[in-house]
């Protein structure tokens, strides 16, 4: 409390201090007898001199972050995209950075050089078709060679990963990531985010996920025979709201219902074997070093974005639709704690964009592995696909009986 | 508020305009031009304010993450701030509001606001706008809609989250961020009165530089502020009504159940039935907006400061006609832009080249004039007043931050720092500063037209010293941070501790750097704040010309009246840069001299 009383004290004493030297400042120029607009000689080459030593201030400055800074913080790029992305980033960055001390000293040099002194005055030049041109078709060189290379690199990093590449499902919910890995086969199993459950929180499409589905949907506890049967107990005085609440989560039950029956009718049981085998892998995102990898990234809740700063790969991920991108991973996390001198350090995915409160712990640790390690830890995963959670051991597949889920739909 | 502005004391010039004016009509309902630009004025200048003291509180937190302060406690309270540490929902809710105040309040408001409001008639030789009443509405959304943006900030949930470009579902839900409940109800419809109010104000600029120019005034002997203003006012015209239509799509998928942008959601548990909704859809319809939005920020800046740079170079502007070139190729070019800011949001990676190519186009007309900027310095006779000062310090944050916008344009390369706060550094100085120093520069100059007083020129200059070397403080640095990839819109770096301490130690060093030059910047408006009402009312009383330019405002006599001119309009002939012209016998030659015999117009 005390505290608060001297920050206001500080604000106020502030203002009346600010008063009382203008007072006095104005005082002065009354004496001088000179207006406010007649910038006089020393104000005038202070000002221009102080333009000048700006400009050292800049170009210093500069420079000195760029030498303790520069690259420093991202590391070296880790993946075979990431070598590009820097390489175009450096050139890019070669041709601003002239720009940028070129154009700023002609701008502070004249502002220098070319104060009012007195006896000297301007030269009228109001224009020259040469020069215009040359400062229109210039900068048009320079760009057209920024946009190939540009275009060139872009074209590269977001066409379709090739046949062999890994697939692997990234998904995010506010505020962490889930992996899903293909599986043997290397194909995705299909989702429909209406299968969403306890106990399969990615919502893959099955026969069995369909059926339980519909089942928790009708009969769970908060499914629609529960709602109907609370707003037909005629012993009951319901407020209107309450009746309006309940009476909305009726409705948009009956139509996911509607869209789930749907759904069963038109699934193939053939397809169940895609997602039985895929493998949900929680925490920590193991990759392969050597391997292209294709992620294919999808949002439960609202928007986030995928950012793999040491790879140079973004994508955001999307309620509702599917977005993609690949990677090629050139290190293995050990060979990139050695070339960052950094025995502590790791790979991360992080969440690039506001999703929440929580936005800031949003991440998922990634190892990059050998080869050689990589197999052993798939083959560690071989006992941990799907269909091995969905059905704890040592249920058969065949089992009818399906885990009690009290998913709030 | 608009009371505030004080208008000196007894009318001499009333002639044939005499009539008895109450407090309310003179201050309050005006119809005037220039009341109404002062109107626009304080109310941007009291938005500023708010603003920048949210920016200073996130910023606090950046630096100091988790440390408790009292500073923090004082103005958020127990609620928001418990212990003084700042809660991670207001932190967002900081960011988001001092984004949305400074683009749209004090930038769009604020500046095209208030200048095109005082110097298209003055300028052109018009009596007023060509409607005083829409333009004294336009004044009364603006105000209405800033009222209810600050109100936001105070009701219980908190103010809009989603940052300030608000992408649902973020948005749309209230289950997912607490601001997205009344504070996001407020956001959207103080923005939809804004949105009403700049179009009413545009429509009125365009029909009066069109309609009300005085005799003389040819479209290519218009001062370049007019220029920059017209544009900017047909930008407006046709950017703004599209975020309407966005900010109502959004409006109904809150409130009446629609799924414009949303589909398939879970969001708290609770499974949405919302399908076939598009988010991508919003970002399209904002950014249609969103990037000509810069350019009505950044245009005004530019037109403002070509007027100032000329005149206090003492030399006509260097390349006229490529300067109204750029302006309107700048202007065309920023409505098929705004791709760029979607490259990485799951757009179809082709239309992402077809942005990248008409982005980079945008950097040739910008080139242009930064040239045509630079050789007006060259061999000028430099008057360096505090409003010369901040128009040379534009050019410099236009150059430094638009470099860095071609990095941003490209795309392969916006994939690595999309979203980082080199991206944050980038549009801070390109548009933020060139827009702020454009504003300043402005104020300082058209003051002594504004209020007939004279603004204390020791104060401006510690003014601009200060506040270009904060600028530069805050906004170098930056881009170091965000070249380390640090996201932006985090409310601490902690994370960075679990895969690589020596970036958490570099961001934290840099943060430290930059909230104190935020410290520092800030401290430093208050001499501007302090400079700009102490001298409303008790600055010396201005000349009519203080800074012998040519343009029609310094006809004017200094006591406002109606009408602008006591007698008949002036008549025009010739450009407005005749500054040095050789022959002549001084160093200006006002647009309403005739050409003597055998002169060459420009």
């Amino acid at each position: 409390m005390e505290n608060k009383l001297i920050i206001l004290l500080v604000i106020i004493l502030g203002a009346v201090a600010t008063a009382q030297l203008v007072r006095v400042y104005e005082l002065s120029v009354k004496m001088r007898k000179t207006g406010e607009h007649d910038i006089n000689t020393r104000d005038n080459h202070l000002n221009a001199k102080l333009m000048l030593g700006f400009m050292f201030f800049q170009f210093i400055g500069f420079i000195y972050l760029m030498f303790k800074y520069g690259w420093t913080g991202r590391g070296v790029a880790a993946s075979i995209q990431g070598v590009e992305t820097d390489w175009l980033l450096n050139l890019n960055f070669v041709i601003i950075t002239i720009m940028f001390f070129f154009t700023n000293f002609l701008l502070f040099y004249f502002t220098f050089k070319y104060v009012k002194k007195p006896g000297v005055s301007a030269f009228y030049y109001p224009h020259n078709n040469k020069l215009e041109l040359v400062w229109t078709v210039v900068p048009a060189i320079v760009l057209a060679v920024i946009i190939i290379l540009g275009l060139k690199s872009w074209n590269n990093l977001t066409s379709m990963a090739g046949e062999d590449a890994i697939r692997v499902e990234l998904f995010s919910k506010q505020f962490d990531w889930t992996a899903r890995y293909a599986g043997q086969d290397n194909i995705l199993g299909k989702y429909d985010y209406k299968l969403t459950t306890d106990n399969n929180e990615l919502a893959l499409m099955t026969t069995n996920t369909i059926d339980s589905s519909i089942r928790i949907i009708i009969e769970g506890p908060s499914g629609i025979k529960n709602i109907q049967k609370i707003l037909n107990k005629r012993d009951t005085v319901l407020a209107d709201s309450v009746t309006s609440v309940l009476r909305n989560d009726l409705s948009r039950k009956e139509r996911l219902l509607r869209l789930l029956v749907q759904m069963k009718n038109n699934h193939s049981k053939s397809l169940d074997k895609y997602s039985w085998d895929d493998i949900i892998q929680k925490d920590t995102l193991v990759l392969c070093k050597g391997k292209e990898y294709e992620f294919n990234f999808r949002a439960k809740d609202v928007i986030h974005s995928a950012y793999f700063m040491h790879f140079r790969a973004q994508i955001n991920t999307v309620p509702g639709m599917t977005t993609r991108t690949k990677f090629k991973p050139i290190y293995t996390t050990e060979e990139m704690r050695k070339l960052e001198n950094n025995p502590k350090f790791n790979y991360i995915l992080m969440c690039n964009k506001i999703c929440g409160g929580a936005h800031y712990k949003m991440k998922m640790m990634i190892v990059v592995k050998s080869e050689s390690d990589y197999k052993a830890w798939l083959a560690s995963k071989a006992k941990e696909t799907f269909k091995d959670k969905y059905f704890p051991a040592p249920a058969a597949p065949t089992a009818t009986a399906v885990p009690a889920d009290t998913t709030k739909m | 508020m608009a009371s505030i502005a004080h208008e000196g004391h007894g009318h001499d010039h009333h002639g044939e305009h005499h009539h008895e004016e109450t407090f309310v009509s003179k201050y309050i309902f005006s119809h005037d031009h220039k009341m109404i630009g002062k109107q626009f004025l304080i109310t941007a200048v009291f938005m500023g304010i708010i603003a920048m003291m949210l920016s200073i509180l996130f910023r606090i937190q950046l630096a100091y993450p988790g440390e408790s302060s009292d500073f923090l406690s004082f103005f958020l309270g127990e609620k928001w701030a418990p212990n003084g540490v700042l809660k991670e929902d207001m932190y967002l809710g900081l960011v988001t509001i001092h984004g949305t105040i400074m683009v749209f309040f004090l930038l769009t408001g604020g500046l095209s606001g208030t200048f095109s409001n005082i110097l298209i008639p003055l300028q052109l030789g018009a009596r007023d706008m060509a409607s005083g009443f829409l333009n004294m509405l336009s004044f009364w959304f603006f105000f209405l809609s800033s009222l209810l943006m600050t109100v936001s900030l105070f009701v219980e949930s908190g103010p809009a989250m989603a940052g300030w470009t608000v992408y649902p579902p973020l948005s749309a839900l209230p289950q997912s961020v607490s601001g997205s409940g009344l504070g996001m109800t407020l956001w959207l419809f103080s923005m939809a009165i804004f949105i009403a109010g700049s179009l009413i104000g545009s429509l009125n600029y365009i029909v009066t530089v069109i309609n009300l120019r005085t005799t003389g005034m040819t479209m290519t002997r218009m001062p370049l502020t007019i220029w920059a203003f017209f544009v900017t006012a047909i930008l407006g015209v046709l950017s703004f009504p599209v975020l309407l239509s966005a900010a109502l799509l959004l409006i109904m998928d809150r409130l009446a159940g629609t799924s414009f942008y949303l589909s398939d959601i879970i969001v708290s548990g609770e499974m949405l039935a919302n399908h076939g909704g598009s988010p991508l859809l919003f970002q399209h319809l904002f950014w249609f907006l969103g990037h000509p939005e810069v350019y009505i920020v950044l245009l005004p800046a530019l037109g403002l400061s070509s007027e100032i740079i000329a005149t206090n170079s003492r030399k006509p502007i260097f390349g006229y006609k490529a300067m109204i070139a750029s302006i309107l190729a700048i202007g065309f070019l920023s409505f098929i832009v705004w791709g760029h800011h979607m490259f990485i949001t799951g757009m179809n990676p082709f239309l992402g080249s077809v942005f990248v190519f008409t982005t980079l186009l945008i950097a040739i007309p910008s080139a242009v004039k930064v040239f045509n900027y630079l050789t007006t310095l060259w061999r000028g006779s430099l008057v360096l007043t505090p409003a010369m000062l901040f128009a040379i310090g534009l050019v410099s944050t236009f150059i430094t931050g638009g470099v860095t916008g071609i990095i941003l344009a490209d795309s392969a390369l916006d994939i690595a720092i999309h979203d980082t706060y080199f991206v944050v550094a980038h549009f801070h100085i390109v548009m933020g500063m060139s827009a702020v120093f454009g504003m300043f520069a402005g104020v300082y100059h058209w003051f002594p037209k504004l209020y007939g007083r004279m603004m204390n020129t020791r104060l401006g200059y510690v003014h601009f010293w200060i506040t270009i070397i904060g600028a530069y403080g805050v906004f170098f640095p930056m881009h170091f941070v965000g070249l380390a990839g640090a996201p932006r819109r985090y409310y601490d770096y902690s994370v960075y501790n679990e895969f690589n301490q020596n970036s958490y130690d570099m961001i934290m060093d840099l943060n430290v750097i930059v909230t104190g030059f935020a410290i520092f910047a800030a401290l430093g408006q208050g001499l501007f704040l302090f400079n700009f009402f102490y001298s409303i009312y008790r600055g010396p009383k201005a000349p009519q010309n203080p800074w012998n330019s040519n343009t029609l405002e310094w006809t004017t006599p200094v006591e406002h009246m109606h009408g602008n001119w006591p007698g008949e309009l002036p008549t025009v002939h010739r450009w407005p840069y005749d500054y040095s012209k050789p022959g002549a016998d001084s160093d200006f030659i006002p647009q309403t001299v005739p050409l003597a015999e055998g002169e060459e117009e420009h």
